[in-house]
């Protein structure tokens, strides 16, 4: 039996008196893609966030690699996000500078490599997305598949252990948006990465998920993998593949 | 927990280089010392990876730095491919140097580098671009404000009393405070001198012409560059950012005619009025200099200050005014319509905003004072 690289215990979130996510227990596995789905504002990026610790849960914790994120010290926090990889809903690159500087951010803030490698490295991570001549571009030059692919390769700049990505697919285009998930798959073959990705869309759900967590209202409805869900008890997890099937 | 002091050595042996451990961006900067410390490459031919534990993508360009540098030291191994060079290494190495080998990787393309006389060039026509858009702005402007008096379509509902709270009601506490401060200052360092010469009454003629021909005028505007010029370029500018700006073209509504307007109107509006705040403040804090500290009498000043201004004063200084205040917004409106890129653009087009108005703030109020110098 695995291991569980990430552990969430009774996570409950509030926002002022609102319930947003309540009771949630669940395990993630590593080398698995785990997908958190539901419907729109059921709690899917509350409970990223909070795993991710951008947000503290009202109650219970989130345990990875066995040590509880929600409150352990500041520079164990900063140690641990070495180890993630995190693709923002809107790539969140930073404007103001190029494709290039943007990747050297993590090397050059969390690395002593040389120069010499982390511009080599900088165009392996770049390569590997399929974005090499994106290089000295800016963000704002690039079309939003591109900009998601290049926020990718910053993501996985120091090969990452897990990977978590927020809505990877939103805003693009079917094919677009198959052939960043086929990216994703291919990275975390090669980098032998963990997978957390925040979705709603069923087509990608099926190309990439081993487990999924649905949401709904908050609420943990269910958590299996594809198969298991399409034949599951919960009706609205029933549905929600019934609906999106085409 | 810290992955810093992963082991890793750096050895060689008859003519083979053993690398082991962990190759890592963690422990590369010391093998990376070992590598330039180390001499004998030309003696090298093959790199052991049999004791390599962990390598990731800094690891494999780290090893093909090694391939590198031994292959130009020992011209013997030729045109050996670099594979040939790697010896006992796992599968699992050996997939990790597939995936992370630079090899496969294109021609870098080099940045394009700029010429003195290419950016000379380049600079004279994003001159030239500018002006001809802030030309082609503040046409749009004035046009679209005549418009907006008699057409309302196109604006927003109360955003003209909106904008005069803004620009206007909330600047008063800033604009009296300075105000009053700059004119007890002023009157304080001028009553001193003017004590030497028995000139203790004109203390009244100094502080009105002051303060009504150029300091009122002049700190209004100031301030209102600062507080009204910057909101103006950073809000315009936001909203190019998020696409507001488009959002509006697309709902058919022109975004100088429903953005930039009622702020011209409002500060129209407004700023002789501060100006004129401005004035009486600076001016009652030379009163108060006058009462205390050279004993003049209220009706003395207020009568020596009637004698030395003209009513023409008043009007050139609420007419100059008037256009600071123009100049603020469309110096405003300008850099928050040409923004470009992200958060880093919109903070840019607030300082060239502010820097540029209270240039042209002054630079206004030169071709003022010559054209209306006391005669």
């Amino acid at each position: 039996m695995k291991e569980a690289i990430i552990k969430i215990r009774n996570l409950t979130a509030r926002y002022e008196e609102e319930t947003i996510l309540e009771n949630i227990s669940v395990d993630i596995y590593p080398r698995e893609v785990t997908v958190i789905l539901g419907p729109s504002g059921c709690g899917k990026t509350t409970l990223l966030r909070n795993i991710l610790r951008l947000k503290q849960p009202a109650e219970g914790f989130v345990e990875i690699f066995g040590q509880n994120i929600t409150t352990m010290e500041e520079g164990e926090y900063e140690a641990m996000l070495k180890k993630f990889g995190v693709l923002f809903q809107n790539g969140a690159l930073l404007n103001s500078i190029d494709i290039y500087e943007n990747i050297s951010i993590p090397f050059e803030q969390h690395t002593r490599l040389p120069r010499k490698i982390i511009d080599r490295s900088i165009r392996v991570k770049l390569e590997l997305v399929n974005l090499s001549k994106a290089l000295y571009l800016k963000p704002s030059e690039l079309s939003g598949g591109m900009r998601k692919r290049a926020a990718l390769a910053r993501a996985i700049a120091l090969d990452p252990e897990i990977l978590f990505c927020d809505e990877p697919s939103a805003g693009l285009d079917p094919l677009t948006s198959s052939s960043l998930d086929e990216l994703i798959l291919d990275l975390k073959r090669q980098l032998d990465m963990t997978l957390v990705i925040v979705t709603h869309e069923l087509a990608s759900i099926h190309r990439i998920a081993d487990k999924i967590i649905y949401l709904d209202k908050g609420r943990m409805l269910f958590h299996g993998s594809v198969a298991e869900a399409k034949s599951s008890d919960v009706e609205e997890v029933r549905e929600f593949f019934r609906i999106g099937a085409f | 927990m810290s992955r810093k002091r992963e082991p890793s050595s750096f050895r060689t042996k008859d003519g083979i280089l053993y690398l082991s451990g962990k190759i890592t961006k963690y422990t590369i900067p010391e093998l990376w010392a070992e590598k330039e410390r180390y001499q004998e490459y030309s003696t090298l031919e093959r790199i052991d990876l049999s004791e390599v534990k962990v390598l990731d993508s800094a690891g494999v360009l780290f090893i093909e730095e090694l391939v590198e540098r031994i292959k130009k030291s020992n011209p013997a191994l030729g045109d050996k491919p670099a594979e040939e060079l790697l010896i006992n290494y796992s599968d699992q190495i050996g997939y990790s140097l597939k995936i992370f080998s630079q090899r496969s990787l294109p021609e870098p393309v080099e940045k394009e580098k700029i010429g003195f006389f290419e950016s000379l060039g380049g600079s004279y026509f994003e001159i030239r671009d500018a002006v001809y858009e802030f030309l082609l702005l503040s046409a749009d402007v004035f046009y679209w404000s005549i418009i907006g008096l008699v057409k309302k379509r196109g604006a927003r509902k109360g955003s003209l009393i909106h904008q005069s709270v803004l620009i206007g009601v909330d600047a008063v506490p800033i604009v009296f405070t300075l105000s009053f401060v700059i004119g007890l200052i002023v009157a304080l360092q001028s009553a001193a001198q003017l004590r030497l010469f028995g000139a203790n009454i004109f203390i009244a003629d100094l502080m009105s012409i002051a303060m009504v021909r150029e300091m009122g005028p002049l700190i209004t505007a100031i301030i209102i560059s600062g507080r009204s010029g910057s909101s103006i370029a950073s809000e315009i500018a936001t909203m190019k950012v998020t696409e507001e700006l488009d959002a509006l073209k697309m709902m058919a509504i022109n975004p100088i005619r429903y953005v930039v307007v009622p702020k011209f109107h409002a500060i129209t509006i407004c700023m002789p009025l501060l100006v004129m705040i401005s004035m009486l403040i600076g001016i009652l804090g030379g009163i108060i200099i006058s009462v205390v500290y050279l004993n003049l009498s209220f009706s003395a000043f207020y009568n020596q200050m009637l004698n030395a201004l003209m009513f023409k004063d008043l009007v050139i200084s609420l007419v100059k005014s008037t256009c600071f205040a123009w100049a603020i917004v469309i110096i405003g409106s300008f850099y928050g319509f040409r923004v470009e890129g992200g958060a880093e653009g919109v903070g840019r087009a607030t300082t060239l905003s502010v820097v540029t108005s209270i240039f042209a703030v002054v630079f206004i109020d030169v071709i003022f004072s010559f054209f209306y110098l006391p005669k």
